[in-house]
């Protein structure tokens, strides 16, 4: 890896050079100027690169070098599960039969994507404790958003119009209250205890008969399970609200605790999470909702259902919320989960949680001596040590964090949640062996070390990376969000 | 268990218990409380090994009728263009697709990178100044671009013509809901967006127009007609564009768009039966502060060294959290990525040429099937897409078709109860004259057959 800067790829055309080799027109040729009005006719081309094959390809090996993958390192960011991302997933995703089938061809014509699709809903069903499960959402905000609409309109079936308020925990996630905003909810807060749980007296002063939800997520963002979990289903029901699960951190229950058994009506998973669908460098994802029986009308539209051995969609749904997005969802990422289910079967993703939850607890333990642990009990998948004691010697969270840089390592989630001091949220996975983590761990302690010694290296990191620390605030000041040709 | 996902010996296991300081697993799992503990495992199918599994999901895909085996004509949106090959070798590099949002600038440049391109891509040929890291989809991207111009305008009411995709009508709508905005829809003439009842429509309370350039039907709308209109009466001009169109069509940015969406699926995404694809949002400069999700903007480092940090986040969820005007959080960055290798594969050049072909294509289509007697619905410039009528069914002439290795047009009525009987034909640069040909025909024949019997 050079430190050298990349060229953009505009930098790298050359007029006169191709990447394409299109079809030969086989029609007869007409001049535009015939078939379309002359002021609809672009007469500036837009300035695309022009570049070979083998500059495409050189510039884009290029850029993937100036990243880190999973596959290129440990990657123990909290709350997002960077586990390994199965390849027979990608293979399959693939075949011409699930990648090149439009989304408006004849049912009949589909029956082996809507089968699949049928079965994935059914192992969701399963894994959740659900009554019924849509693929649609595209991602986990969007689930979250589809979800509190289906309450919505639940209330509002109701003629129940004064439940205007959704509670959050102070450690949620920031999609959960932007979500509520977004389906026309006021958030309220709820303060979490010091033993790091929804403190339930404070959950009993604001929920009232405006409470139209509570959005939880368990375990925690914190890693830690909340155990009143039934006294706050009770609390919430008892005022007539429902009870909405943040599938993101799923990954530390399968096969030890259903959010449906735990009284949840509403939940969202993010298949890119627990079921590998890969983040993809952001996306794209998908993010089923789970709901209970009385939520079922409000399902988004349409409905798959199985009628005489085959698959059809419903429509009919006059209770729906609607389309919350074109077709059917990000169906190419639920291929992918459902190839990894299907390879993990019912004694895999127990130990898959199994595992997540034993590296977890292991890392805590080995790094406990070296940072400070604000909730010291069991953790589920993930754990969150505060920097504070480095703090104090003039080393944030985030210089530790991009020391991580220079042993190879993805740093933890850092500063969050936000109720722990100079957070490190760190998620192992149940996908790294022993040797990874104890190298990590060892790291860890080395910086902590240096902190002590010789603070300089850790507060000038990285020193191995292809570009050191950045400056954000010139990027937000002066904002240069493309490039322009001469410029 | 034994698992090649799951690296643990139980040697590794002992270990781990005894620094911990527990005997057994299980006492991690000691605070969920007995009542919601699940017992024993899930009822679910048990595991198959790689090469069973494989082989049998590949027996479920042969199930499917696919744009190998046949020759489709269908797009209503998503259609069955040119992928570079290269397209699937790049996104394949897992760098990319095993990597998290690039909150880590110093080990994630490459994808910063990446996008930054992307964003400049879709700015040159949506002609705005600005454009985001991608949406989930132009259905949703649309709804977004909706809720935008209502916070930004302060306004409660967003017209959309009915010449825009029944789906993304759809999905515009549900997100109004949440935001208690009004939606209403502007009628056709003729298969275009129908401009004297949208000037008596607008009024002072409307944030938005959205039009679809090419629309729904195929037809080429007249923005430059539209855009006083709208911004005569203080609102908004969204439009929802297919990119690949804007290779020939004169650009929205350039006809006065204030928001310029879509979906770059037409650029090396494949169908994938409706997903993943992959929004896009582009604005001019004055809105810049208010786009939803993710943008990349350049910057230094410490060497003075040019770097790429994703920037402006106090727009978003994880910074605003109940403030934010948009939740969105992943995005779809890795079909973004797809659909720039595609971009720069066709580049200056290709863009140009292969919107050319779509456009004589189309016509090509248009002319034979008026020669084979057919009616086309709609006159006027079409890009893709034409609009015919027909005698007989739909769904009929479509299971005719699908017999002779060809997936027939969408059916307009559908989702246009005035369009019962209308079949939307898509043709691309992938189909061959000799394809466009056997499909006139096995129309053309049914027709002929009509003719007969009416004599």
């Amino acid at each position: 890896m050079h430190k050298d800067n990349q060229a953009l790829i505009f930098e790298l055309t050359k007029e006169g050079r191709v990447g394409y080799s299109l079809p030969t027109l086989d029609v007869p040729e007409v001049d535009l100027s015939e078939l379309l009005p002359s002021d609809l006719i672009r007469t500036e081309a837009a300035e695309l690169p022009e570049v070979s094959e083998l500059d495409i390809m050189r510039h884009y090996t290029a850029l993937s070098n100036r990243n880190h993958g999973v596959d290129s390192g440990f990657y123990p960011l909290g709350s997002c599960t960077m586990k390994y991302n199965p390849k027979i997933n990608e293979t399959v995703a693939r075949f011409p039969g699930f990648a090149n089938i439009h989304p408006l061809q004849d049912e009949k014509t589909v029956q082996g994507a809507l089968a699949l699709m049928f079965d994935l809903q059914e192992h969701l069903k399963e894994i959740t404790g659900m009554d019924e499960v849509t693929l649609q959402p595209a991602a986990g905000a969007h689930g979250e958003w589809t979800g509190l609409m289906m309450i919505r309109a639940y209330h509002e079936a109701r003629s129940d119009f004064k439940r205007t308020k959704v509670i959050v925990p102070d450690s949620a996630h920031g999609t959960n209250p932007a979500s509520a905003t977004v389906a026309g909810f006021e958030t309220v807060t709820v303060k979490s205890s010091d033993q790091g749980l929804v403190d339930l007296e404070d959950l009993k002063r604001v929920v009232g008969e405006d409470t139209a939800a509570l959005m939880l997520t368990n375990p925690n963002t914190l890693g830690l399970f909340e155990e009143q979990i039934m006294e706050m289903a009770a609390i919430i029901h008892e005022v007539g609200g429902k009870l909405y699960y943040d599938g993101a951190n799923l990954n530390a229950v399968m096969s030890k605790a259903r959010p449906g058994d735990m009284g949840f009506d509403v939940v969202h998973l993010n298949l890119h999470k627990t079921f590998t669908g890969p983040h993809g460098g952001g996306g794209p994802g998908s993010g089923p909702v789970g709901v209970k029986n009385d939520l079922l009308p409000y399902l988004p539209k349409p409905v798959l259902v199985k009628k005489d051995d085959a698959y059809t969609f419903d429509y009919d749904r006059p209770e729906s919320i609607g389309r919350v997005k074109p077709f059917y969802g990000n169906f190419g990422i639920n291929v992918r989960a459902y190839t990894y289910i299907r390879s993990m079967g019912p004694d895999g993703l127990k130990a898959v949680t199994e595992y997540a939850v034993l590296n977890a607890n292991y890392m805590m333990r080995r790094l406990q001596p070296h940072f400070d642990l604000p909730y010291d009990r069991h953790c589920k998948h993930e754990f969150v040590l505060s920097g504070r004691r480095q703090k104090k010697l003039g080393v944030r969270t985030l210089d530790m964090a991009k020391r991580l840089l220079d042993f190879g390592y993805h740093p933890p989630t850092i500063y969050f949640p936000l109720n722990v001091e100079e957070g490190m949220m760190i998620e192992p996975t149940e996908t790294e062996s022993k040797e990874t983590l104890d190298s990590f761990i060892d790291a860890m302690i080395q910086i902590a070390k240096e902190v002590e010694e010789n603070p300089e290296i850790v507060q000038n990191a990285p020193h191995t990376t292809v570009i050191s620390r950045l400056d954000e605030t010139k990027a937000a000041r002066k904002p240069v969000l493309r490039y322009y040709k001469g410029e | 268990m034994k698992h090649r996902y799951l690296p643990m010996t139980s040697q590794d296991e002992k270990e781990m218990l005894e620094t911990i300081g527990i005997s057994s697993i299980d006492e991690l799992f000691s605070d969920i409380p007995e009542k919601v503990r699940f017992k024993g495992e899930y009822n679910i199918k048990a595991a198959k090994s790689e090469s069973s599994l494989t082989k049998e999901l590949a027996q479920l895909a042969a199930q499917n009728a696919d744009t190998n085996r046949y020759a489709s004509f269908l797009g209503a949106g998503v259609y069955d263009h040119y992928k570079p090959i290269i397209v699937d070798h790049v996104i394949s590099r897992s760098e990319f697709y095993t990597a998290y949002t690039p909150y880590q600038p110093e080990i994630s440049q490459g994808e910063l990178q990446a996008i930054f391109e992307f964003q400049t891509m879709i700015s040159e040929l949506t002609g705005m100044d600005i454009a985001n890291s991608s949406m989930y989809d132009g259905g949703t991207a649309l709804a977004e671009a909706g809720m935008l111009a209502a916070g930004h305008t302060k306004r409660k009411k967003i017209l959309v013509s009915h010449a825009v995709h029944p789906e993304s009508r759809d999905v515009v709508r549900s997100y109004a809901l949440g935001q208690s905005i009004e939606v209403i829809e502007i009628p056709l003439k003729d298969g275009h967006t129908d401009l004297d009842a949208l000037k008596e429509m607008i009024d002072e309370n409307v944030a938005t127009v959205m039009i679809q350039y090419p629309n729904f039907f195929g037809q080429v709308e007249n923005l430059k007609e539209i855009e006083p209109i709208v911004h005569e009466a203080g609102a908004l001009l969204s439009v929802s564009s297919n990119p690949l169109a804007l290779g020939a069509l004169t650009s929205p940015g350039q006809l006065g768009a204030d928001i310029t969406v879509g979906d770059a699926q037409p650029f090396g995404i494949p169908e994938a039966y409706g997903g993943p694809h992959c929004g896009y949002f582009a604005v001019t400069k004055k809105l810049m502060r208010k786009v939803p999700g993710r943008l990349v903007g350049e910057t230094t480092d410490e060497e003075g060294r040019r770097g790429f940090v994703l920037t402006l986040q106090a727009r978003e969820q994880h910074i605003r959290r109940d403030k934010a005007t948009s939740n969105i959080c992943s995005n779809q960055a890795l079909n973004a990525l797809a659909a720039s290798v595609a971009m720069t594969a066709l580049g200056k050049v290709g863009t140009q040429e292969i919107a050319k072909q779509n456009i004589i294509k189309t016509h090509y289509m248009k002319q034979q099937l008026k020669r084979a007697g057919l009616e086309i619905a709609f006159e006027g410039a079409h890009f893709n897409e034409v609009v015919v009528k027909m005698e007989e069914s739909i769904k009929q002439l479509n299971d005719r078709l699908f017999e002779n290795n060809m997936i027939g047009g969408y059916d307009l009525g559908l989702s246009y109860d005035e369009f019962k009987g209308h079949m939307l034909v898509a043709v691309t640069e992938q189909r061959t004259k000799e394809e466009i040909d056997a499909f006139v025909q096995e129309i053309a024949a049914k027709v002929k057959e009509a003719g007969a019997t009416h004599a």
